[in-house]
């Protein structure tokens, strides 16, 4: 039997619009992208032009500082654009898919005839590589890290997130033999939660599986390294997301890239929650714009409402992203004096208001902030959300200040953005939690480099 | 919504340029203190939990006002027994009494405090932080009935500045503002806040109330103990809180009363409020035991400002210890540290104002050691 570990600490937060487990059908598009900045850390080099033809699994871009960690093209066709931005950063590059499809052939592999460098080199050679980040930083690894250990987590538990149990349907041989190829580079620790079943998890070969009973952020895995072999000062640990163990099995098991994958349609603002199959760069408007219930004042965000990304103009399925959300914005409710009054409709962990006495009920919240952004003032509210054997608000502070050996002290190898959400969620003085934590791995990153 | 429509028509005139810009602050004030703000999250999480800092200082306020409203009998309820007219004063009457004259110290506090905040966060460009809104109210509750205005004023001003503003405004400072206002009254105008001529209002204010002679006195229960005498008030009242003392510091009930409200709504920790008893019962008790003091363990935490303090001031999340471990030492060195002052130093009646900013200065050391060890932890993990 598994290993269980029990969490206390988090909040689960209960969302209205949780999608369907239907897999939607999706009109398919003429145009994909890639966007290097789904690759956290990572400065790109393109290496198309408008123009060129590119089959699938040729690199778009490769990692300047590596040139051989490249990033595969969803789709094959002729490249269309690379858009950029401010002092030419590379936004994204874009594909125009051929109506039929060329895959790159990297002949099929039987991986338990691999060594860790035959493995290691396939997915270099493939454009998958990118795919696996790593603590420290919370940032896309490089070919120079060798992990003391490399974990997944099966579990995705923040609001409105898609349930990868429903998308292995089907997938299950594929995410074996991603784990199994995994396992040949360093020990792989799979973590489940409490109430996961499917025989593909929790008897998953070569890799050490864990349950984490809890609420969320027990499905990070961020917490569950801390539980399970905590990040020390020069240590690197690789984090993989479940659907990217996925990829990496279908490129042994295919010798061909497939960047499909399952994805939650979530949301109040949105019709019909369900699941759509969709590469990976598909754009977000072809996923949700006629599943809408209403276009105005409507937020919809890359990933969930936690810690996915607010879209805004053209924007693309992210490579780690399971879930496309909506929900409204908000800034057209007038409410007065939140001080004081009931606000039945809100949710808050504050017995001020009475989302203690609703029981599971389901809670449709817009984008406001709902205050002021303050000083920290209220002692111990990160503590109750943050399940990890580290002084959130402390080490928050260090950052703020720029105390980068305090910062080491306190643990910030342990931690990535994520780990802060509910922290962000819960704040009563509306810190931007989750930025100063970026802010604080991205001038460690430098200084250390 | 028309008054929605009214404040946006306003709003240009407070814009860089406009020609209200100085009151800038003031508007923003009362824009947010009318509506949740429009303002939707840019990055992160792109959705809140509905508390704010607001509800959490109202929440404080509310929790205050049955010390409040206790206070106010009580000032009419001392005044028409000192009369000896007990018998013939109303409820109503010593009550309005008591608020007729505790009033005017609760609107000086805000206009002078308040005030000093909405100019500092304009000339700073800041949004308005509330913490004042608890410091003002808490103010007069802990100063006795007579204090000047002038006085009040002052020690507001002083607060604010030098003990909140200058170290960058609330959730910043060291100390308890309102604490701070006192400990400035009570050393530089000891006259007016220690004796036994200031607990009890001696004038008529509009035809209500009693005059009572000049030479008046009548000293709190821990006054008498102080000079040797024996305690002149029952079990019962020190409970119920009808003794002479600083204006909402009286009441045990009225005070547990806010004090569930505050646990309830977990504002306030219960370690600390419920360590600070026990420190100060602990003490207490050893004290008796050795005979140092004539009072029971128990009378030392009903009398004075131990229950007050134990939970509107000490709980204050700002200057308290903030790791959870480090709420227990706190709470503890409070409540010892405020019964040692009342029985070691004799010319200290109450300690518990004394004990709290001890504990407010020395809570970053025990949050120190707390998290150092946490440090250490990870250090010795790294080694291995």
């Amino acid at each position: 039997m598994a290993n269980v570990i029990k969490l206390r600490k988090g909040l689960d937060i209960n969302l209205k619009g949780r999608a369907k487990e239907q897999t939607l059908p999706l009109k398919s598009v003429g145009t994909f992208a890639l966007v290097p900045d789904d690759f956290v850390g990572m400065t790109p080099k393109v290496v198309v032009k408008a123009g060129d033809k590119v089959k699938v699994g040729e690199p778009l871009f490769v990692n300047k500082h590596f040139l051989d960690l490249g990033f595969a093209s969803p789709v094959s066709g002729t490249v269309k654009e690379i858009v950029r931005g401010e002092r030419r950063k590379v936004l994204y590059v874009t594909v125009e898919a051929d109506a039929e499809q060329a895959y790159v052939d990297f002949g099929v592999k039987n991986v338990a005839e691999l060594n860790a460098d035959g493995v290691k080199e396939a997915l270099l050679k493939a454009g998958l590589f990118g795919y696996i980040n790593q603590l420290p930083y919370a940032v896309a690894t490089t070919p120079d890290t060798t992990p003391k250990a490399i974990f997944v987590s099966a579990l995705r538990d923040m609001p409105l997130q898609g349930d990868f149990e429903y998308e292995l349907k089907g997938q299950e041989q594929d995410f074996q033999t991603g784990l199994s190829a995994l396992a040949k580079m360093a020990k792989v620790y799979l973590s489940v939660g409490g109430k996961q079943t499917s025989s593909a998890l929790l008897s998953a070969k070569d890799v050490e599986v864990t349950v984490f009973d809890g609420p969320c952020p027990a499905g990070n895995v961020g917490v569950q390294v801390n539980h399970l072999d905590p990040v020390n000062r020069g240590e690197v640990v690789w984090t993989v997301d479940p659907t990217a163990v996925i990829f990496f099995g279908r490129l042994f098991n295919t010798g061909k890239v497939d960047l499909t994958r399952i994805v939650a349609v979530a949301g109040s603002r949105v019709k019909e929650p369900a699941y759509v199959k969709a590469l990976v760069g598909t754009p977000i408007a072809t996923i949700i714009e006629n599943n809408l219930t209403e276009k105005n004042h409507t937020r919809i965000i890359n990933g969930n409402p936690l810690t996915g990304s607010i879209v805004s103009g053209t924007a693309f399925l992210g490579a780690h992203t399971s879930e496309i959300t909506a929900i409204p914005e908000g800034d057209d409710v007038d409410e007065m004096a939140g001080w004081i009054m009931p606000r039945f409709n809100e949710f808050s962990t504050s017995r001020s208001y009475f989302s203690w006495l609703m029981g599971k009920k389901e809670y449709d919240l817009d984008a406001r902030i709902k205050g002021g952004e303050r000083n920290i003032i209220m002692s111990g509210e990160y503590d109750k959300v943050l399940p990890m054997d580290i002084y959130g608000e402390f080490l928050i502070k260090a950052i703020i200040s720029g105390n980068i050996d305090k910062q080491e002290q306190l643990g910030i190898y342990e931690v990535s953005p994520e780990d802060f959400a509910l922290a962000e969620f819960v704040d009563s003085s509306k810190q931007p939690l989750q930025q100063i934590v970026r802010n604080g791995l991205n001038l460690l990153r430098k200084e250390n480099s | 919504m028309s008054l929605r429509n009214y404040l946006d028509k306003l709003r240009p005139n407070f814009e860089e340029g406009g020609k209200l810009h100085a009151f800038k602050s003031v508007y923003d004030g009362f824009d947010t203190f009318l509506y949740v703000p429009h303002e939707t999250s840019k990055s992160g999480t792109s959705i809140h939990d509905a508390i704010d800092s607001k509800r959490i200082m109202s929440m404080v306020v509310i929790a205050l006002i049955p010390a409040m409203l206790f206070g106010m009998y009580n000032i009419g309820y001392q005044n028409a027994m000192a009369a000896g007219k007990l018998g013939e004063a109303t409820f109503m009457g010593m009550f309005l009494y008591g608020a007729i004259a505790l009033l005017p110290k609760i609107v000086v506090s805000y206009l002078v405090g308040l005030g000093i905040e909405f100019a500092w966060a304009q000339w700073k460009g800041e949004e308005i932080q509330e913490g004042y809104l608890v410091s003002g109210f808490l103010i007069p509750l802990i100063v006795p009935v007579s204090l000047p205005l002038w006085m009040l004023a002052l020690a507001v001003a002083f607060a604010v500045i030098f003990t909140k503003e200058i170290f960058g405004g609330t959730g910043m400072n060291i100390f308890n503002v309102a604490l701070a206002a006192r400990a400035f009254l009570f050393f530089s105008y000891p006259g007016s806040m220690t004796g036994d001529t200031i607990w009890v209002e001696k004038e008529q204010i509009f035809g209500l109330g009693y005059t009572l002679p000049d030479g008046f006195t009548m000293a709190t229960p821990l006054g008498e103990i102080a000079q040797g005498a024996a305690a002149n008030a029952s079990l019962y009242d020190m409970i119920v809180g009808l003794i002479p003392g600083s204006v909402g510091e009286t009441s045990v009930i009225a005070i547990a009363i806010g004090a569930i409200i505050l646990i309830w709504t977990n504002i306030a920790s219960w370690k600390t409020m419920l360590s600070v008893f026990l420190g100060g019962g602990a003490m207490a008790l050893l004290f008796q035991s050795t005979g140092a003091t004539p009072l029971q363990w128990y009378e030392h935490i009903v009398l004075g400002g131990f229950c007050f303090g134990a939970v509107f001031m000490a709980t204050d999340p700002v200057t308290s210890a903030r790791t959870a471990c480090g709420k227990w030492f706190y709470g503890f060195l409070i409540g010892a540290m405020a019964v040692i002052i009342r029985v070691m130093n004799p010319g200290y009646p109450e300690g518990m104002m004394l004990a709290i900013l001890f504990g407010n200065m020395v809570a970053p050391l025990i949050d120190y050691c707390v998290v150092q060890s946490n440090i250490n932890k990870r250090a010795k993990r790294a080694k291995m």
